[in-house]
């Protein structure tokens, strides 16, 4: 089934069963890539459930909008994917094959999954292009790092990734010295050369200007189909341009999934919104 | 605890014990009993010498001390007989001949020629005889501790006299402490003579008993081959019983010592709980606010000591805790203001800092007190201790530190919880910027918590001046292990830090019999670096969003 | 640009090398030559100078060793004491078996203290320290397996911050309570003294102080060097990073827990080698260099000179050092005071260092921004 195609919208709500074997029965379709698969995923602090019984598909290639309001759980979302958070039940598979929640946050790393956090997180007292270094994909142990040589393919994949995001002019800087706008594409760069299969962003456009937004946006699409993107994002017209399939988390689950115009158009969406 | 229900049991049970004594000692009777004591000492000179023998142990069962400096003088060889009437007298040589002294009633009984007295010669067995008429004479000195421990040491060489003078002295005493100790001896002593029925009935009476004296004579009499194997398994079986109510009791005292350990630490480690765990603040020189607080007190103690009648003298230490509390909160405050506050989110660079000032602290005292220890005493109210039972005892200071230490924890909860100022702190240490705009002076509340967790160490201090020395690294002495407290109960919380110190105590001392108490501490390290493995953020560690920044 | 056309960043630059080679010929050269002079000649180094440079040099090679993992990694260890003292102790061993028959107690081979103890045979962890050839690899070993045992323990778990410093703390306090034993076996509270020779060699002859000397000279220039490959290579940005913010780095794929343990064992062995050049120099290692307060006085010899600039942390350990040196000897008293101080002074207003401060304000100049030292995990 293409994106935006799907006519139902899939309505999750926590007192609803019925969305549960929805999501149990996409996810058990052979014929479905399952590149993420979240099951059943609780998380709690204190008392307070940041995720609740959350379940997600994300198919190899897809590009996944996320959205809902503040306190949602999108960001403890991404936190158990990249292992940061240990859910309390559930299970995160990634490839059919990896359970996340058994793994640590440099194993995960490893297989593929990429993050870039939602404030833009560098390291400053590097230049930018070491910070590139540090993210291309390489041998990461200790030994192979210490004697690590800078080859001539290695420059050109770093002097690639610097001209996707326009920083090349900027190589040599501290990375602290950079703009926020600069620090998130220099972030969006280290994915790329860390040749991440699966790229959670979250808030790549929060303090963009409207033609880095744009520009981003393409970037985002361009990767699309080679890579898994998942996009947390509060700007509905970012959301709109990447034209993917949103889902809408609220209180820690599932409350609908479908298009963005779809979703635009659902009650209990549009009182979760508003109504607060 | 199990030590004072033992007291009580085991008290009456002696007393009773000691009556029974009392009662044999009427109806046996002593053959010295009718006679006077000077007729007992015209004896002394005549005869044999197992003659003089029995006559040494029949003044001991008469029980007149008038009778010690004669029998002293007999046990050196220096009691003399005039050789008309054989009376004993001390000399002294004046001119050619002796001036001679009446040795019971220390009269004076004239001169005489060197020819007119002899010296009373004693062999072995007569001064075997004159030591212990001397114990047994000693347990009827009018001091009550040299009757203690006369009735102790009766113990060691039981004989017929000194059953005799135990029984006597029992009659006689009244200090219930001396009597139960003299109730235990008769006991002890009679374990070893009279038919196996009567040592049967003794060594039942004495299974109740927790003394040593009473257990190693048990002891012994289970492994004496000339016992009558009925009585040496009746004193193997209460030997053992003896065993495992002192283990009991032991463990109950080690408990007891390692809660006392435990407030030591936890009133240490409270006021770090409050700038460490509350605040995020590595406060290096908390110790020297103990110091500080212990130099107060000793400060308090010396004004007391120059100024006010003695009789003022036990208040003095009531009077230092709000001293030291301000004092140390004072100075917490200053260094706030002064280096911390211009730290908060570099800890590493506080640490340093702080070590900094700690190293500043400690000479300033040292310049301004000196080097050596000083003393501060222990008012009178907290000097000594109740013995719970036979030899254990509970010292005074160490029970007024646990109480003291719970209240001053309970305190603090209390400020922390109900008072503004404990609500402002809460909403500072959740939200510093949120705290801000709803008007509170965080800067104020930063200043004013690290003065309480300064003026506690303070406080802290009081408590560690009564049961060390003070001296200007005593602060040093304590920071490794309350920074352990803190990091083994979980930061950011105060039922951590007294579980963690109370744990910490406890293990120490059920660790120092096993290990020794510098091995004790290694061990307790090591155990902590080890606990750290399984949670890396403590006992009570807060879970989410707040625990991981 | 330059950075991008190297396969590797320099070691040094011209003027590093330059700095380096004439601070080595220095060392290694002109002062032998000058106390090779007539004592008469105004610019003769005396005999007496030779161990103190000497025990100089090994504190600014257990500064490196600090530096590398504090300055570069963010790792502030507060008990690198123990790890300088094991060197030592292992070292120390060595010349206790040396002495031979010329102990006091004349005993062929127990040292005095264990005849004094009336032990009866060596234990069986000095067995071997007769031998150079055994000894030395202890000296690396010993520091070394407790490091990697140690930090293996701490990094697994992600105690870091104050934290690690604490039980860092905790561990040299542990290990001082221990080594003050008796029956510990390393000779309790006087440690381990009245040296004689090594490897044949009197130790109080000046010859041998010279060569010990230099011996030290040279371990600090090596080590240096090693620090030096370290930080420039991409594992030094590594560090960095993980100084800077080590969650990220874990998301990017590194084992933090691998990297770390890497520099801490490497600064500890780099540790036990200064502990076992200083104790033939001073000719005694004893408990007290398990003391907390000594292994956090190494942070302030690093913070003085600058963190993160290797050659300030030698700096550091010199300027410090011989300060105490002169202080102690002139007012005693006021030592404390000057070393509190300079903890503050330097936390509080020159977080940079001796170094820091030149290279400050030439930013200045360069109208450039100063990275900040102690950047917190952005990232929580």
């Amino acid at each position: 089934m293409p994106d935006g195609m799907e006519p139902a919208m899939v309505e999750i709500d926590a007192t609803q069963r019925g969305i549960q074997t929805g999501v149990d029965a996409r996810a058990a379709e052979p014929n479905i890539d399952r590149h993420l698969y979240l099951d059943g995923i609780t998380v709690s602090f204190d008392g307070f459930r940041a995720l609740n019984e959350l379940s997600l598909v994300i198919r190899r290639g897809e590009v996944r909008t996320i959205v809902g309001p503040n306190g949602a759980g999108k960001t403890t979302m991404l936190d158990v994917i990249t292992g940061k958070t240990r859910p309390d039940r559930g299970s995160a598979v990634f490839a059919d094959k990896h359970d996340l929640t058994r793994l640590d946050e440099t194993e995960i790393a490893l297989l593929g999954i990429g993050r870039k956090f939602q404030k833009p997180t560098v390291f400053e007292n590097l230049t930018v292009f070491e910070n590139l270094e540090l993210a291309l994909k390489d041998d990461r142990g200790v030994f192979a790092t210490l004697f690590s040589a800078r080859t001539r393919e290695k420059r050109r994949r770093m002097g690639d990734a610097l001209e996707t995001v326009g920083l090349a002019a900027r190589a040599g800087d501290l990375a602290g010295d950079l703009s926020h706008g600069q620090k998130q594409w220099l972030e969006i760069a280290m994915l790329l050369v860390q040749d991440a299969e699966l790229l959670l962003l979250d808030e790549p456009v929060a303090g963009l200007t409207d033609a880095e937004t744009e520009q981003t946006a393409d970037l985002i699409l361009r990767l699309a189909g080679e890579r898994t993107l998942v996009v947390i994002e509060h700007d509905m017209e970012f959301v709109r341009r990447l034209g993917a399939r949103v889902t809408v988390l609220h209180e820690g689950s599932v409350l609908a999934e479908g298009t963005i115009d779809a979703i635009q158009a659902h009650p209990r969406v549009i009182e979760v919104y508003l109504g607060r | 605890m199990q030590s004072p229900d033992r007291h009580r049991r085991t008290h009456p049970l002696l007393l009773l014990f000691a009556i029974v004594a009392v009662l044999a000692g009427f109806l046996h009777g002593s053959p010295a009993r009718a006679d006077r004591l000077e007729e007992l000492a015209g004896k002394l000179a005549a005869g044999s010498f197992s003659q003089r023998a029995e006559t040494a142990e029949a003044i001991a069962a008469f029980g007149d001390t008038r009778a010690t400096p004669m029998l002293e003088a007999l046990s050196a060889g220096e009691l003399y007989a005039r050789k008309d009437d054989g009376r004993p007298v001390l000399v002294e040589r004046a001119g050619d001949g002796y001036s001679l002294t009446d040795p019971l009633s220390g009269e004076s009984l004239g001169e005489a020629g060197r020819r007119d007295v002899e010296k009373i010669k004693v062999n072995n067995r007569v001064r075997g005889a004159v030591s212990d008429a001397l114990t047994a004479l000693r347990l009827f000195s009018p001091d009550r501790n040299v009757r203690m421990s006369a009735a102790a040491e009766a113990a060691t060489s039981p004989s017929e006299t000194m059953l005799a003078a135990l029984r006597r002295a029992a009659e006689a005493e009244t200090d219930p402490a001396v009597r139960e100790r003299i109730g235990a001896s008769l006991a002890v002593s009679s374990l070893h003579s009279g038919t196996p029925e009567q040592r049967l009935a003794a060594i039942g009476e004495l299974s109740g008993s927790l003394s040593n004296t009473v257990r190693n004579a048990l002891r012994d009499l289970a492994a004496d081959p000339d016992t009558d194997a009925e009585v040496r398994q009746a004193a193997e079986a209460a030997f053992a019983g003896i065993e495992r109510k002192r283990s009991l009791i032991e463990l109950g005292l080690n408990l007891f010592q390692g809660v006392s350990l435990g407030s030591v630490l936890l009133l240490a480690a409270i006021g770090l709980a409050i700038t460490f765990g509350v605040m995020g603040v590595i406060n290096m020189a908390h110790g020297e606010m103990i110091m500080i607080g212990a130099y107060a007190t000793f400060v308090v103690q010396e004004l007391f000591r120059t100024f006010l009648p003695p009789e003022l003298f036990g208040l003095y230490l009531p009077t230092a805790l709000p001293v030291a509390f301000c004092a140390a909160a004072a100075l917490g405050i200053a260094i706030e203001r002064g280096v911390i506050r211009w730290l908060y989110g570099r800890p590493l660079e506080t640490l340093l800092a702080t070590w900094g000032v700690s190293l500043i602290l400690q000479q300033l005292v040292r310049s301004i007190f000196g080097a050596p220890n000083k003393q501060v005493a222990n008012p009178d109210w907290m000097t000594g201790g109740f013995e719970i039972v036979g030899g254990y005892v509970l010292t005074y200071n160490r029970l007024y530190i646990i109480l003291f230490c719970f209240a001053v924890f309970a305190a603090v909860v209390l400020v922390l919880r109900y008072t503004p100022f404990g609500l402002h702190m809460r909403a500072v240490t959740q939200n510093r910027s949120m705290a801000r705009t709803m008007g509170i002076n965080s800067d104020r509340i930063d200043a004013l918590t690290f003065g309480l967790g300064s003026g506690i160490a303070g406080i802290g201090g009081v408590a560690l001046s009564q049961i060390g020395n003070v001296s200007p690294n005593l602060g040093q002495l304590y920071i490794v292990d309350s920074f352990m407290v803190v990091v083994f109960g979980g930061v950011g919380n105060l039922a951590g830090t007294l579980v963690g110190a109370m744990t910490l105590g406890i293990v120490n001392k059920f660790l120092e019999p096993v290990a020794g108490a510098v091995l004790g501490k290694v061990v307790v390290l090591v155990l902590i670096i080890l606990f750290i493995q399984r949670r890396p953020r403590g006992l009570f560690a807060l879970k989410g969003r707040a625990a991981e920044s | 640009m330059r950075l991008e056309s190297e396969t590797r960043a320099p070691l040094l630059g011209v003027k590093g090398w330059a700095i380096f080679i004439a601070v080595g010929l220095f060392l290694v050269v002109a002062v032998p030559l000058l106390n090779a002079l007539p004592p008469s000649s105004p610019v003769h180094v005396p005999d007496y100078l030779i161990p103190l440079l000497g025990k100089y040099l090994c504190y600014a090679l257990l500064a490196l060793s600090v530096d590398l993992i504090w300055g570069y990694c963010g790792i502030l260890s507060l008990g690198h004491g123990a790890f300088f003292a094991l060197g030592g102790y292992a070292m120390g061993m060595y010349l206790m078996r040396q002495i031979g028959e010329r102990g006091v107690y004349g005993h062929p081979i127990l040292p005095d203290f264990m005849v004094f103890l009336n032990w009866d045979s060596l234990p069986w962890y000095w067995y071997g320290f007769d031998s150079f050839a055994f000894a030395m690899p202890m000296v690396i070993l010993v520091p070394g397996l407790l490091a990697l045992v140690f930090g293996w323990l701490a990094f697994r778990s992600r105690i870091t911050g104050v934290y690690f410093s604490i039980i860092t703390q905790a561990m040299v306090f542990a290990l001082m309570l221990a080594f003050f034993r008796n029956d510990f076996g390393f000779g309790g509270n006087n440690g381990l003294t009245d040296f004689k020779e090594i490897l044949g060699f009197n130790v109080h002859a000046p010859a041998t102080r010279m060569g010990l000397y230099i011996a030290s000279a040279v371990a600090l220039g090596a080590a240096f060097l090693l620090c030096r490959f370290i930080v420039t290579s991409k594992l030094g940005r590594v560090l960095l990073a993980v100084r800077d913010a080590e969650l990220r780095v874990r998301f990017l794929g590194y084992s933090v827990t691998a990297v770390k343990l890497f520099v801490f064992t490497l600064s500890a062995v780099l540790a036990g080698i200064a502990g076992a050049l200083y104790v033939p120099q001073v000719g005694i290692i004893n408990p007290s260099e398990f003391s907390p307060a000594q292994s956090i006085e190494i942070a302030i010899w690093v913070a003085v000179g600058g963190r993160a600039t290797l050659a300030g942390a030698v700096l550091g350990a010199f300027v410090v050092n011989a300060a105490k040196t002169w202080l102690t000897g002139v007012a005693p008293e006021m030592w404390l005071f000057f070393l509190g101080s300079l903890f503050i002074a330097v936390t509080l207003f020159f977080p940079a260092g001796l170094l820091g401060i030149s290279s400050q304000i030439r930013r200045r100049l360069a109208r450039r921004p100063a990275p900040a030292l102690a950047v917190e995990a952005k990232d929580a």
